[in-house]
């Protein structure tokens, strides 16, 4: 009966979305999860590039090389220490700027369009001119505070192990806190005016609208935009890369960028691979937070 | 009047200077590396940058015995490569996600957002084992294939936000009206989000043009996009701070006046997804 009062979807219907969906799926199976099982199964074989012949299944070893190297734990290090200064610092900075762009002036439009253009800038660019400003001859930052009497001598930024990893978590820091700026921006423009009018009546201060109408407003958006942060700011190696390769000495490794040098300059895939895994499941638990918080808006 | 103008006066403290100062941060740095580029090379290190006799002396440097011009050249086949295959690939798919409801649904598009989390240097690796054992190490369709592991998943997205913005009740009548489901996607559906396809084809481009670790791993030699040569400048001519912010400059202005050209829709369609959350 059922069967008759709702007419049966041609099959031509139902196969139709699949159709459509049948190249991007197949294409990315082909090149984002095959290649990514063989990361997997490379991890588990010694493999080094230069002596192809020998692919030898060798279980956990390579792990096992992993949690006894010093390295490894170094690059951990220097991960966790990454995003637990660099994410939170974009956010306040977009904060800062999202709270100021929403304001009524006369060149907002203006502002609003410049303040981004960090975002849309090569890496590779944004590292040399990074580089260029640290520079301990010549570069800007070092005039700028000698002649604020600052500083007594120019430091190498880039050279000294201590100042490293911070004077790229700062360039990291200016890269990416446009983004977080444009996202809690769209946030606040969400939260409907007549909540701040409302509270204006009952008196409330600027401070306590802030705390009680906006933050609340724009939980959603700061914890969607910090995820997808942690993660972004946790893969990207190309700044670092280009700033200091890794160096000087370990100071500036993080867990991809040792994977990576490993297989780049070591050639040594096995061991990379088994890096780049541990590194893959260390994130595993943001992806999955964020992945079920987008899953939520899939109509 | 008097106090109009002390609230003008307390928006200039409170707004204007904040914003411009946080403008100085975001621009200041891609000041200083135009400045330096249009320096003498001869004065660079004596009197430091300044527009004072500026010259392009760089610029023409860059392209004559540098070769820049070969290396825009190979940026631009792959990032148009990657734009056609990311589009060509995506808009089907956002179309099935927006328009029909089906078994697999939600995990289909959730595994589109998976891959875009993964990290980069876990795929880098073997891709560049499959490029290998494939001949196809320092080609153009190498490229083009690793930029499109990020490409097709996030214009599947974009788009998909894009197509679910135009009334549903627009193709269902046209298609009343006797249009095919085809003829419904080709004249209603697509011409309105024309401006949606070349945002997202936009954003495509900028992301393959300003991609450097597969283009470094995979390219190199015989294909080497703009990142690559900027960065083999820094290793060949360390302190010829002129040129090497030439090539900064000239690396990156083709992406950033799109991105000034399309950031309005971009930004609405990047948002959308976000905000519900």
């Amino acid at each position: 009966m059922s069967a008759l009062s709702a007419p049966p979807v041609p099959l031509s219907r139902r196969v139709l979305p699949y159709a459509m969906l049948s190249p991007a799926v197949l294409v990315t199976l082909a090149i984002v999860f095959l290649p990514m099982i063989q990361a997997v199964w490379m991890s588990l074989h010694d493999y080094v590039l230069f002596r192809p012949k020998s692919f030898d299944f060798v279980w956990f070893k390579n792990f096992q090389t992993a949690l006894a190297d010093p390295v490894f734990w170094i690059s951990l290090r220097h991960t966790v220490l990454w995003i637990v200064i660099t994410v939170p610092a974009q956010m306040l900075l977009g904060l800062a700027t999202a709270l100021l762009l929403n304001q009524e002036f006369p060149w907002r439009g203006l502002a609003r369009a410049l303040v981004i253009i960090p975002w849309a800038l090569p890496s590779v660019v944004i590292a040399l001119m990074w580089v260029w400003i640290y520079d301990s001859n010549y570069g800007i930052l070092n005039d700028l505070l000698l002649r604020m009497n600052l500083i007594t001598a120019s430091i190498p930024w880039l050279a000294n192990p201590d100042t490293a990893l911070y004077a790229i978590i700062l360039t990291l820091t200016w890269q990416g806190f446009p983004f977080f700026a444009v996202m809690i921006l769209a946030g606040l423009q969400g939260i409907p005016k007549s909540y701040y009018e409302a509270a204006a009546i009952d008196g409330a201060s600027s401070f306590r609208q802030f705390w009680h109408i906006t933050l609340p407003g724009l939980a959603g958006v700061l914890m969607t935009a910090t995820l997808l942060r942690i993660i972004w700011v946790a893969n990207s190696i190309d700044v670092i890369f280009v700033m200091t390769g890794g160096g000087p000495g370990y100071s500036t490794y993080t867990l991809p960028l040792y994977a990576f040098i490993n297989a780049r300059t070591g050639l040594d895939y096995g061991y990379g691979s088994a890096l780049a895994v541990s590194f893959t499941l260390v994130l595993l638990g943001f992806v999955i937070l964020y992945l079920r918080r987008a899953g939520r808006n899939i109509g | 009047m008097m106090v109009r103008n002390r609230s003008v006066v307390r928006r200039i403290l409170t707004i204007d200077l904040p914003v411009i100062l946080i403008l100085c941060f975001t621009l200041s740095p891609y000041l200083w590396m135009a400045l330096t580029s249009v320096t003498e090379k001869s004065r660079l290190f004596t009197e430091g940058p300044s527009i004072a006799g500026a010259t392009l002396e760089n610029y023409v440097r860059l392209f004559s015995t540098v070769g820049f011009g070969r290396n825009l050249f190979d940026s631009f086949v792959v990032a148009g490569g990657t734009m056609i295959v990311g589009l060509g690939l995506a808009v089907p798919a956002a179309y099935a996600f927006s328009r029909f409801r089906f078994r697999g649904r939600r995990l289909l598009m959730l595994q589109f957002l998976l891959i875009n989390m993964f990290p980069l240097v876990l795929l880098i690796l073997p891709l560049f084992i499959l490029m290998r054992s494939l001949g196809l190490v320092d080609t153009y369709l190498a490229l083009i294939i690793a930029n499109s592991t990020v490409a097709i998943p996030f214009s599947v997205w974009m788009m998909t936000s894009y197509i679910d913005n135009i009334p549903r009740s627009l193709d269902e009548a046209a298609m009343t009206d006797g249009c095919t489901r085809f003829g419904a996607l080709f004249r209603v559906v697509l011409p309105l989000c024309t401006p949606g396809i070349i945002a997202t084809g936009v954003y495509i481009f900028i992301t393959a043009w300003n991609e450097y670790l597969y283009a470094l791993t995979l390219g190199g030699r015989s294909v080497k996009p703009i990142t690559v040569a900027i960065q083999t400048l820094i290793g060949e001519y360390q302190i010829e701070w002129g040129l090497l912010t030439a090539g900064g400059i000239v690396g990156a202005m083709p992406a950033t006046l799109l991105f000034l050209f399309v950031q309005k829709r971009l930004i609405a369609g990047m948002t959308q997804g976000a905000v519900k959350g």
